[in-house]
Parts: C-alpha cells; sequence; structure tokens
C-alpha cells in the first residue's frame, strides 16, 4: 500500500491492521494538541450559543453587584460614591472573573458525567484538550463580564484616569488572572463527585480570596494577621495591578507579582488536573 | 506463520473494592472474526471490554491490541479501536453532522475532509435526513446508529461494540446487524458483547460465556447450543396427573428427563432436533395425554447458562459494575 492517511484506505475491501498498527504514534504531538484544543473549544462555544442562559452570571452579576455595592458601600467606604468607583470597579472585576472561573468546574464536572466523554477518552487525543479546550471558549466569558463591570461603572459615574489604552490592560490582566486561576476549578471539577460538590469547594475558596483581599475595602483599615493575608492573596496583587492601570494608566510591580503568580498557579494545577482526569473512571 | 491476534488477553482482572468484577479472564480475537462476549447482567462484559479498550485501569493481567500492550502504550491502542458503548456517547447538545465533523476533527482530518467523511457516513447510516436536527429528536435506533457511524470515522482496524441492539425494535436490530455483516466484511475485527443468544448466534463466529466475572465457555455458538439442545419443547398438560406418564413418554422416545416447571402441568423437553417434536406429539396422543398448549421455542441464554453453571442468569448481581 503506497497511501499514508487512513482515510486514503477507505472503500478498499482489505484493511490492513499489522499497517495500521505500525502507523500509531505513542503521544500526541504538540500540533495535535492544539488542533484537539480548538476542536473542543469549538465545541464548547456552540453549546454557549445553543444554551445562552449560561451567560446569566456573566450579565447579572457586572450589573447588578457593580451598582449594589457602589451605592451601598460608597458613602461608608470611600465618603461619596463617585470616590469609591476607582477603588470598586478594579475589585468587582477581579470578583466577577472568579464567578467565571467557577462556573468552568462546574461546568466542566457536568459535562464529564456525560456518555460522549467516554468517547473523548477512548479518542487517541491529548488529554488536556477536554479541560483546555473549554477554557479557551470561556474567554469570551471573561471578556463580556469585563467589558461590562466597566460599561456599568462608566454609566455610574466612574472615570478612569488611565483611558483607553490603561483601561484594555487591565482588562486583559484580569482576563489573563481569571484564565489562570481557572485552572483550579478545572482541577476540582476533575476530582469531585458531583457537580454540586465542585460548586461547594468552589463557594468556599472564592469568597475567602475575593472578600480578604482589597477588592473592596482598603486594607489598612483590617486587623493585623488579616492583613498579612491580603497582601500574600494573589486577588490582591491582581486588583492592585488593575486599579492603577485603569486610575492612572501606570504599569506597577504588581502587574508582575499578578503574572508570576498567575504562571505559577498554571504550573502547579494543569499537571495535576490532567492527571487527575486521565484517572478517573 | 500465525497471524498477530486483534485482541489477546491473558488473566485480566479488575476489583472495584472488595468485589472482583473481572476474575482472571483470558481472551483471543482473530483478525477478521466477529467474538461476541455472552453473559447476563453484571457478570463483568463491559467491565472487561473497558480494559481492553483503556477505559478503566487493567489490576491483574495483561492485554494485547493487534501486539500493543494496553496498560504500556494506551495512546497507540486508542489509535487501533473504534468504541460503540451501551449507551450512546454521543453529544446530545450538537446535531448529527456536528457530531461527525467533531469526532473527525479531534482525529486529526482537516476540517473539508471531517465534512467530506460526516456526509458520507450520515448517507451510508440512513442519517442524512435527520443530519442538522438536534439530537434530543433523534430515535434510540438513530442515536445507536450515529454513535457507530462515529466509531467508524477514521475505520479503525478493530471495534468494540458493547450491547450495539440492547433495547432496540426488532427492526433496527436487524439494521444493527446488517452493519456489522458490512463492517467484517469490509476486514474489521468485531468485539461485540451481548446478553442475547441469538444475536451472539446470528452474527459471531466464536462465543465466550462470561459468567461471575470468569470465562465459564468458548465455542462456536452451534457447539454451545448443542449442549443444551437445539431447541426446547415446552408443554402444559390438561391434566396434573399426567405428569409422570408424560415424563415417562419422553424418557422412552429421547432417552432423557423433561425438564418439570414449578407451575403445575408444565414442562420442558431439550430437543437435540426440533423435528423431534412430532415424535413425542403422536407418543403423547397414544399413551392418551391431553395436551393444552405447546410451542417449539429455541434455547435462551438461561437455559444456556444452566447447562453451563449449574444456576440461572437471576442468581448473577443485577448491576453491571461501572
Amino acid at each position: 500500500m503506497t497511501t499514508t492517511t487512513i482515510t486514503a484506505t477507505r472503500g478498499t475491501r482489505t484493511l490492513d491492521a499489522s499497517a495500521v498498527a505500525a502507523r500509531t504514534t505513542p503521544r500526541p504531538s504538540a500540533r495535535e494538541t492544539l488542533v484537539q484544543t480548538m476542536a473542543m473549544a469549538w465545541r464548547a462555544l456552540e453549546k454557549m450559543r445553543r444554551k445562552p442562559e449560561q451567560f446569566f452570571d456573566v450579565l447579572i452579576q457586572p450589573l447588578l453587584f457593580t451598582a449594589m455595592f457602589a451605592f451601598i458601600f460608597g458613602g461608608a467606604i470611600s465618603g461619596s460614591v463617585a470616590n469609591y468607583l476607582p477603588v470598586l470597579i478594579p475589585g468587582i472585576l477581579a470578583q466577577t472573573a472568579l464567578t467565571v472561573c467557577m462556573a468552568t468546574g462546574v461546568q466542566l464536572r457536568e459535562d464529564m458525567d456525560k456518555g460522549v466523554f467516554d468517547r473523548f477518552k477512548s479518542l487517541p487525543m491529548a488529554r488536556i484538550a477536554p479541560l483546555a479546550g473549554p477554557m479557551v471558549a470561556d474567554l469570551l466569558r471573561y471578556g463580556i463580564a469585563s467589558v461590562l463591570t466597566l460599561l456599568t461603572g462608566l454609566a455610574i459615574g466612574y472615570r478612569p484616569g488611565g483611558g483607553v489604552l490603561g483601561c484594555v490592560a487591565g482588562i486583559a490582566l484580569t482576563v489573563a488572572a481569571g484564565w489562570s486561576l481557572a485552572w483550579i476549578f478545572t482541577w476540582l471539577g476533575t476530582l469531585a463527585r458531583s457537580a454540586q460538590a465542585v460548586q461547594g469547594f468552589s463557594m468556599a475558596i472564592m469568597f475567602p480570596l475575593t472578600f480578604l483581599s482589597n477588592a473592596f475595602v482598603p486594607a489598612e483599615t483590617l486587623p493585623g494577621w488579616l492583613q498579612a493575608f491580603v497582601t500574600v492573596n494573589p486577588v490582591s496583587h491582581v486588583v492592585s495591578a488593575v486599579r492603577a492601570l485603569f486610575n492612572t494608566g501606570t504599569v506597577t510591580a504588581d502587574v508582575g507579582w499578578a503574572l508570576a503568580g498567575c504562571a505559577v498557579v498554571i504550573a502547579i494545577f494543569a499537571p495535576i488536573a490532567v492527571r487527575s482526569y486521565s484517572r478517573k473512571m | 506463520m500465525t497471524e498477530l491476534s486483534a485482541v489477546r488477553a491473558e488473566g485480566l482482572i479488575k476489583e472495584f473494592g472488595d468485589f472482583r468484577a473481572v476474575d482472571g479472564i483470558d481472551l483471543e480475537v482473530r483478525q477478521g472474526e466477529i467474538f461476541g462476549v455472552l453473559g447476563p447482567n453484571g457478570a463483568g462484559k463491559t467491565t472487561t471490554l473497558r480494559m481492553l479498550a483503556t477505559l478503566l485501569p487493567i489490576d491483574g493481567g495483561r492485554a494485547e491490541i493487534f501486539g500493543v500492550d494496553v496498560r504500556r502504550e494506551p495512546h497507540r491502542v486508542r489509535q487501533l479501536l473504534g468504541v460503540t458503548g451501551q449507551y450512546a456517547s454521543v453529544d446530545e447538545d450538537l446535531t448529527g453532522r456536528e457530531n461527525l465533523w467533531l469526532f473527525a476533527r479531534l482525529q486529526g482530518l482537516s476540517s473539508a475532509r471531517a465534512k467530506a467523511i460526516a456526509g458520507e457516513l450520515l448517507e451510508r447510516f440512513g442519517l442524512a435526513e435527520a443530519a442538522d436536527r438536534p439530537l434530543a429528536k433523534f430515535s434510540g435506533g438513530m442515536r445507536r446508529r450515529l454513535d457507530l457511524a462515529t466509531s467508524l470515522i477514521t475505520r479503525p482496524p478493530l471495534i468494540f461494540l458493547d450491547e450495539p441492539t440492547t433495547g432496540l425494535d426488532p427492526r433496527t436490530r436487524g439494521q444493527m446487524w446488517d452493519v456489522i455483516r458490512e463492517l467484517v466484511a469490509d476486514g474489521s475485527t468485531i468485539l461485540l458483547t451481548t446478553q442475547y443468544l441469538d444475536e451472539a448466534d446470528q452474527l459471531a463466529d466464536r462465543v465466550a460465556v462470561i459468567d461471575r466475572g470468569r470465562k465459564v465457555a468458548e465455542d462456536t455458538p452451534d457447539a454451545l447450543k448443542t449442549q443444551v439442545g437445539e431447541s426446547t419443547l415446552q408443554l402444559a398438560l390438561e391434566s396434573d396427573a399426567d405428569v409422570a406418564l408424560a415424563a415417562g413418554v419422553v424418557r422412552r422416545l429421547l432417552g432423557e428427563d423433561p425438564v418439570l416447571s414449578p407451575e403445575a402441568g408444565r414442562m420442558n423437553v431439550p430437543l437435540p432436533d426440533p423435528n423431534r417434536a412430532a415424535d413425542i406429539l403422536i407418543g403423547l396422543r397414544e399413551a392418551g395425554v391431553g395436551i393444552s398448549s405447546m410451542s417449539v421455542a429455541k434455547p435462551t441464554l438461561d437455559e444456556v447458562f444452566l447447562a453451563l453453571t449449574g444456576h440461572g442468569t437471576d442468581d448473577a448481581p443485577r448491576t453491571e459494575a461501572a
């Protein structure tokens, strides 16, 4: 046989198993992994298109929380709503990104319970593709949530000093941070027994991460022991970095810390998520 | 020169906690044959198949697919296999066409090639009309056909079919059988599990009977059936009092005792040849035994089981693990 691809032999009467066996590869190549990840991203986008209710969280939270927090806490924390907005908007942005992360884990768990995952597992595909694919599609959700939060802020009087460039950079950093942290929730998704369990674990991680940070209140007002946690919380670095980008258009050292934190999270959680997924079932 | 076996498994073991779902099963499937794994629910058929398909870790023993070690080189093994599960493993949220396109892409076909193959397979499996409808509107048979089509995208040399016709109506079952025969004619090797002796009989070249995680028999369907008789004559007598008399007639004509049913006045007579049924009926009339109903049936899996294991299929654990 002179043909080299499996499909080219379709239609011939004989199927030479030894030849097919000889053509197999021991592991997926980087190119195959990329193609498979993008195919899985396409699948996730199709699902989003068909079930727009999935966008509920990324639409409601930015609108509701931004307005609610601004008018409730504005006077108490910063003296006025207008003074609070430069503090609040980056904080809300971080919180919204984390909520989207949480949904990533829950949806993965729900998805993995379906019969179709049996097929994904039985195919010669990279084990990271079913995890990374939906996360690529989720970039859209992070984008929508971030832009919507900023727009809501603008509507109620926020005027970022960093200008368009500062805002674009701030949103890009938020999306990057959210995407990196999502690996933690993806790992939880591969680990937990049910979607409800993922939801529960995720809440237990998300609330301390957002509220025990400088997202909504200045860290100086907190007791010392709490300040210690707040300063090491990666969310604080993201929030500080985004604040500087939004409000003054400056790139601070926090950007570096935030990105380093993201890299560490990916380096730890992406491999253990893939391993946990491969072992499941 | 001996040809490479499609499947060679030795002493396969799978444990779920204290429960041994698969307890030392050996299998050898030759290239180009249909090999049936027959057994009741919970016998360990699906678990065995899932281990061979790299979907479950192998706890003991070893397995090779076309000479490739399943445990050591799962990625290679996955390139040689198509798996169609008991429950259709297709994406419920996509259309049939989208499913085929996605799985073709995942297996390295270009987008254009994936589209072409999706079209071909939809046509071949009679799904062209429904191709762009969401799967929620598919019938069970259509789903099963799409599932099988999905397994054939790269034309794998070995195809695993896990209870391919369970829950299908007789017409769809017949269509499924035709498709399976075509695949073998095209040069594929097939390993299928089934609960139906009839299905194994129709399709399989050789059959392994699995009970409680162990292989209790392996032979051609014909040889298995002769162990329990070609068919069974089921009789209901007009009067319960005639049972002993009727049993005597059967013993005299066939040299074997009939199996008495728990219900009064009923008995099953294993027949070496269905034509002997007439002899029995004539013998009973001559002896003056009245019959209220009779039928000739092929042996059921239950009877094969009883013959091979000494217990019926009902005694086995009900739920198929994993």
